[in-house]
């Protein structure tokens, strides 16, 4: 087994090892710091696949803001945990057959001759020369750059959502109506008042 | 060299956890989000192995467009998460039966 082989089973167990604790540990915020960690191995098994983008945007979006954005949650909420624990391993018997059953059924599938090596060999790696982000930014900006911009469109919709759905208005707080305060005319403000000239005394 | 069926093996073994903590973690709704969050990597990982297998690169396309919908996702589920603690003051999912289905 060669250097790749090698890395690829570390990464993979230490994935396994990480997805294991995420829905096992007590601690949101240590189940969160666990999520982290699968996300990098995740990240380092795509790299033996050649997808240099995604790992990196992987790490990038996924560690850097959704999951920052777990912790900002998981923090400023005081939950009870006690009472979120209760019941935690009464699913675990039946859970744990179906996960088994559904990965031993993905394996005899696998494992049935349809993708084996000579189905599909490992192709030969690219050359240095290669660059998977200008293949991927190639594919993304010609053919598929309608569903880009709908995703474009799925961003700025959750943007709206969230921000929609979090903001509120308290009672007794004071807000500025800039709509009102630029539509104000000089009437409503300023009134002018005739009134006749009255003769100033004489100072003496 | 590592053949196809190991990561799709990884694949699997990983979206058999994610379930098992949805069934493990049914009241905590943080935990929920995050089992989610590991499904959709798992799927992303048998996308990229083909992708890598087939030398055809919509499939890290495909991914791709897989990631922005799982930021948006996390990011409103998270919303509607602070939402429902601030009216109910908990994130139990026991708590939630005022539609009472």
């Amino acid at each position: 087994m060669n250097f790749t082989g090698l890395a690829f089973y570390f990464f993979a167990s230490v994935l396994v090892f990480a997805a294991a604790m995420v829905v096992s540990i007590r601690n949101p915020v240590k189940s969160a710091l666990f999520l982290v960690l699968a996300f990098f191995s995740a990240a380092c098994v795509w790299i033996t696949l050649e997808a240099e983008f995604l790992a990196i945007v992987l790490v990038l979006v996924y560690v850097g803001a959704v999951m920052v954005l777990f912790l900002f949650v998981i923090m400023m909420l005081d939950v009870n945990l006690e009472r979120l624990r209760e019941g935690f391993g009464e699913y675990l018997p039946m859970g744990g057959l179906i996960a088994v059953l559904m990965v031993l059924e993905i394996a005899i599938v696998l494992n049935s001759g349809g993708f084996g090596e000579e189905q599909f060999p490992r192709p030969q790696g690219h050359l240095g020369s290669y660059s998977n982000t200008r293949e991927l930014g190639l594919l993304i900006y010609t053919f598929y750059v309608y569903p880009f911009e709908l995703a474009a469109v799925i961003l700025l919709v959750a943007i709206v959502a969230a921000i929609s759905l979090t903001l509120r208005k308290r009672p007794g707080t004071k807000y500025q109506k800039p709509a009102e305060q630029v539509t104000v005319k000089k009437s409503d403000r300023l009134r002018i008042v005739k009134m006749p000239a009255e003769p100033q005394e004489k100072q003496e | 060299m590592i053949p196809l069926t190991h990561y799709l093996v990884l694949g699997a073994i990983l979206f058999a956890i994610s379930t098992v903590g949805i069934f493990l973690n049914r009241k905590n709704v943080v935990i929920l989000l995050m089992s989610i969050e590991l499904l959709l990597l798992a799927v992303n990982l048998n996308f990229v192995a083909f992708s890598h297998y087939l030398q055809d690169t919509a499939g890290q396309v495909f991914v791709f467009f897989i990631l922005t919908v799982a930021a948006a996702e996390a990011a409103i589920g998270l919303a509607i998460l602070i939402v429902l603690f601030r009216n109910r003051h908990s994130i139990n999912v026991e708590d939630l039966d005022i539609l009472k289905g």
